[in-house]
């Protein structure tokens, strides 16, 4: 910048201001409207409703004070659920210990077959077949995960996020979510077929 | 199925890639050239299908009241307070 005179520094400083905090305010809102998607994964990865609802207060904190590192533009969605799952892997994970994995090769037809095999071959036509097995079993079936397992099947199955998002939010390679999706997705059969049908 | 048909096998192998949209184009004329003529594959594909969507509505709790209110507390100062 030269000394043309034009720029009044004061008043230069001051337009900066303005427009940054109209940026902040803009990323706030956004941030604000994602709030139920956010909470909606955050409650299948803890246990309680409460721990649920503080770690979302904590990741909006943490997103509000470091909004600046957001990329305009890029997906909010999946940088708020990266602060989330660090947060709750900071904290939260001190205290789980990490369930010994049963060895375990049940085929993907697995929950259909047992289905199947109780309600008759036919009865995987119908539409409410599913309603066979309580919604109580399925939340229950996915606290049931180990938690490797469960944060990439909440993410895939209940978020909705890409491959390429989880493994961003998780910090893993891709071929890892996929692994764990696919397994995880196993046992989750595995478990509802095992309390909903006997 | 009493039989191990080999190509309900390899169908059964392609079942997450398929629903995840995750497969080559060939894989996916296996998996629906299979599919067409096996009423036993299609029927645990939509199962599938519909198991996926059931676990999604079952599993999903919408946020609290009032949790909105406290996040929006989280904010920085208003304009002028940087």
């Amino acid at each position: 910048m030269s000394e043309s005179g034009a720029a009044d520094p004061e008043a230069e400083a001051g337009r900066r201001i303005a427009s940054e905090a109209r940026e902040r305010v803009r990323f706030e809102e956004e941030a604000l409207e994602l709030a139920d998607q956010v909470y909606r994964v955050a409650r299948r990865m803890v246990g309680t409703r409460e721990e649920a609802e503080e770690l979302v207060q904590d990741t909006y904190a943490r997103a509000f004070r470091s909004w600046r590192s957001f990329t305009p533009g890029t997906n909010m969605r999946a940088w708020l659920l990266r602060i989330l799952t660090n947060l709750n892997t900071d904290r939260g994970r001190k205290l789980q210990r990490t369930p010994d994995l049963q060895p375990l090769e049940e085929s993907d037809y697995y929950l259909a077959n047992k289905l199947a095999a109780v309600e008759g071959e036919q009865a995987l036509d119908q539409e409410r077949v599913v309603e066979r097995l309580s919604q109580g079993g399925v939340v229950d079936a996915l606290a049931a995960l180990p938690h490797d397992f469960r944060d990439v099947v909440v993410l895939v199955d209940l978020g909705e996020f890409s491959y390429a998002d989880a493994a961003q939010i998780l910090d893993v390679p891709i071929g890892t979510v996929m692994s764990r999706l696919h397994r995880g997705r196993r046992i989750l059969k595995q478990t509802l077929a095992e309390e909903s049908l006997t | 199925m009493t039989d191990h048909d080999p190509d309900c096998e390899k169908c059964e192998e392609l079942l997450q890639g398929y629903l995840d949209r995750d497969l080559t184009r060939e894989e996916v004329v296996i998996a629906e050239g299979h599919l067409d003529g096996c009423d036993y594959c299609r029927r645990r594909y939509r199962f599938e299908e519909r198991l996926r969507r059931y676990i999604r509505v079952s599993a999903s709790e919408r946020m609290p009241a009032g949790l909105l209110a406290k996040l929006a507390e989280l904010r920085g100062p208003t304009a002028d307070g940087l």
